[in-house]
């Protein structure tokens, strides 16, 4: 009980959104956008004599950003945010750092809390980075003989000491995120609260900072972190909160709810959409050169016989890497029956040589009807490979999309 | 920190709808170096990547004083009080004006111009309003300086009254505040809030009696000209810096002490009640 510093209960936050009628009409006339103009403006108009909030449009429609949200943290704990876009983890994170108030629910925090929602808050582009870093660091709640104390830190690890007394609107963009990030770095609150902010500067940067959240993620203080990058959250976090569509669905080990995150995230981007997705992967959160085996499922399809059918495996931007195509396998499975009842076809990989990171499963399928091709029916993540040898590997951008195994012949000059 | 932070390690926030926080002010004690580093930020903006820098502060002040002293003083023939030079007279009217109009005028836009900080950030939002009145009051050194050197220039010499001034300048910027805090909250939700300063500023400017003695105001309408806060402070001023010369009419200096409560009392009374949801509407 004293050891949770984060008490959330019920936690939901609502925002009142607008619409446009117009955009449903098919046709415009001059004496619908007059009435619908004076409508707005009466709106508008008894929305401000009532201190209400004005909202455009002339439809105004509620939108829960989080709703029922209830969980602890206790002290130390890393906690991993993770989730699709508009799943609520930003709002979550402007709750939890006071920025706006819950409509429902109540949160206890115990201790300091600093957050980090975005690199370089309040840097004025007229001033030079030393009086930005004192500017930025009082914004980010630390005190100016703490700034002092750090100053020569922030700077070496920013690596701008020769141009301290530039205004930063001269910076180039890597200098200008590094100076923020550097000066965001040396925060100490006892809560440490972080949005999607890693994914800036270059890959050396990033490992840099990535290191420097692993020192202070060690040093016993509590953090929140959300990402994208679930290779970051896998290796900061001990926790995992998944959230979607502003409620928390699942909360537990990392590795549990990355794959957790995996299986549901292909579920949600294939209802109706698809006939087809994947239902299983074993297991859930392969290694780089692992095995894995993928269970392609197809339902409610009016087809009854599958004809050819492949299984695509495309990169976080979109580039197909990957095929395996089971008419290599011949009339061993094809045709295949479907029936009423859907079928399955597992396949089985001994030896995934792809590089760590996040991947997504297409196919392409022809029945007795059509030839389609089906995107994003579901999502593996692929975990780094523990070197055996003690290589620190290159960074995963570095290293394209395969680790190849090979065998190594040489001769040495004379 | 690391100290102040042991001694509030197990402070408890709850946050909850509708919820306001308790401590505030302590709270906005906490955030005294962020207001400091704030009001310095916007002073030390102001004038880069100026060619003339500080000499703009000096420029408008004494520019208005000739041409109110010219206009009223020469062409009107308004008398000034007693027999303090029109110029100084004018002048110690237009100083209060000044920093009652750019406190007026920084604090109300102050939420809007900031309001990557307000959704990114947590602090007291009362810091941010607060701070402008700090850029306003180094153009009032300014003005001070100006002002002793005409005052030099005409041999005139304020007495023992001086002492008081401090006074009134505290309640010049009590008296911008209050209306600036509800116009900048008001701001926040509603953009049209911002027409409406340029407005106050042009009609004052006329309506105080910044290019002449507010003793030139009849009588009968004396007590409703004091409806304007601004009208009380520069009597204060003048009574401080024109030593004898200018006397304080009380009965209206005490309404235009009255209608400034109410207005920091209801501006910060609104301010505090619409402060939560600042970050959802900036």
């Amino acid at each position: 009980m004293s050891d949770v510093v984060i008490r959330a209960d019920g936690l939901g936050k609502k925002y009142l959104i607008g619409h446009q009628s117009a955009a449903r009409e098919r046709y415009t006339a001059l004496r619908d956008v007059v009435g619908r103009q004076m409508r707005g403006f009466i709106r508008s108009a008894r929305d401000m004599a009532l201190g209400r909030q004005i909202i455009s449009g002339d439809e105004v429609e509620e939108f829960w950003a989080l709703k029922g949200v209830s969980f602890e943290i206790t002290r130390g704990e890393v906690v991993g945010i993770i989730g699709r876009n508009g799943a609520g983890k930003s709002t979550l994170l402007k709750v939890l750092s006071r920025i706006t108030e819950p409509s429902t629910g109540r949160v206890e925090i115990k201790g300091r809390v600093a957050s980090l929602l975005e690199v370089g808050t309040g840097f004025h582009p007229e001033l030079t980075g030393r009086e930005n870093i004192y500017l930025n660091g009082a914004i980010l709640g630390m005190s100016r003989a703490e700034i002092r104390r750090k100053f020569d830190e922030i700077v070496a690890f920013a690596e701008v000491e020769k141009f301290l007394d530039t205004p930063v609107k001269r910076y180039s963009s890597g200098m200008y995120v590094r100076l923020a990030f550097a000066v965001a770095a040396h925060l100490e609150p006892e809560i440490l609260i972080v949005d999607e902010v890693l994914a800036v500067g270059d890959a050396e940067f990033q490992k840099k900072c990535l290191g420097k959240m692993q020192d202070v993620a060690g040093g016993g203080r509590t953090v929140l972190f959300v990402s994208h990058n679930m290779g970051a959250v896998r290796q900061l976090c001990s926790t995992g909160l998944h959230f979607a569509n502003g409620a928390l669905i699942q909360k537990g080990n990392v590795s549990k709810v990355l794959s957790g995150y995996a299986l549901q995230d292909a579920d949600v981007s294939v209802r109706g959409a698809s006939p087809i997705s994947v239902t299983r992967l074993e297991p859930l959160a392969p290694e780089s050169g692992g095995a894995l085996s993928v269970r392609l499922s197809l339902n409610g399809t009016k087809c009854e016989e599958v004809r050819e059918l492949a299984l695509l495996l495309y990169a976080a931007n979109g580039t197909r890497i990957a095929i395996a195509d089971l008419r290599t396998r011949g009339g061993l499975v094809l045709p295949l029956r479907v029936g009423p009842s859907g079928c399955f076809v597992d396949f089985h990989f001994p030896s995934l040589p792809l590089v760590e990171g996040e991947y997504s499963f297409g196919a392409y399928l022809v029945d007795s009807e059509a030839a389609s091709d089906c995107l994003d029916i579901g999502r593996v993540y692929i975990t780094p490979k523990v070197s055996a040898v003690g290589v620190v590997p290159y960074s995963s951008t570095a290293r394209g999309f395969l680790e190849l195994e090979f065998g190594v012949n040489y001769a040495e000059g004379a | 920190m690391s100290r102040a932070g042991a001694a509030e390690q197990e402070r408890v926030v709850i946050l909850e709808a509708g919820r306001a926080t308790r401590n505030y002010w302590r709270d906005l004690w906490h955030y005294r170096e962020l207001f400091a580093i704030l009001a310095w930020r916007d002073v030390a903006v102001r004038y880069k990547q100026t060619v003339i820098g500080l000499a703009w502060a000096l420029l408008r002040p004494f520019l208005t004083m000739v041409i109110f002293t010219v206009i009223f003083g020469r062409i009107a023939k308004l008398p000034a009080d007693g027999t303090a030079p029109y110029p100084i007279m004018v002048f110690a009217g237009m100083m209060p004006w000044f920093l009652f109009s750019s406190v007026l005028t920084e604090a109300s836009g102050s939420l809007i111009g900031n309001a990557n900080l307000i959704s990114k950030v947590y602090f007291p939002r009362l810091v941010v309003p607060a701070a402008t009145a700090v850029v306003a009051l180094v153009d009032f050194g300014v003005n001070f300086v100006m002002l002793a050197l005409l005052m030099a220039w005409y041999g005139f010499l304020p007495n023992w009254h001086l002492m008081f001034l401090p006074a009134f300048v505290a309640l010049a910027i009590l008296a911008s505040l209050g209306p600036a805090l509800w116009i900048t909250a008001l701001n926040v939700k509603y953009r049209d809030f911002r027409y409406v300063i340029p407005f106050i500023m042009q009609f004052g400017l006329y309506v105080s009696p910044v290019g002449f003695s507010s003793a030139a105001i009849p009588d009968q309408w004396r007590l409703l000209y004091s409806l304007n806060p601004v009208v009380g402070i520069i009597d204060g001023f003048r009574w401080c810096l024109l030593g004898g010369e200018s006397q304080i009419y009380w009965p209206g200096f005490v309404l235009s002490l009255g209608v400034t409560a109410s207005f920091l009392w209801f501006g910060i009374r609104y301010f505090r009640a619409t402060e939560r949801t600042f970050a959802d509407m900036v």
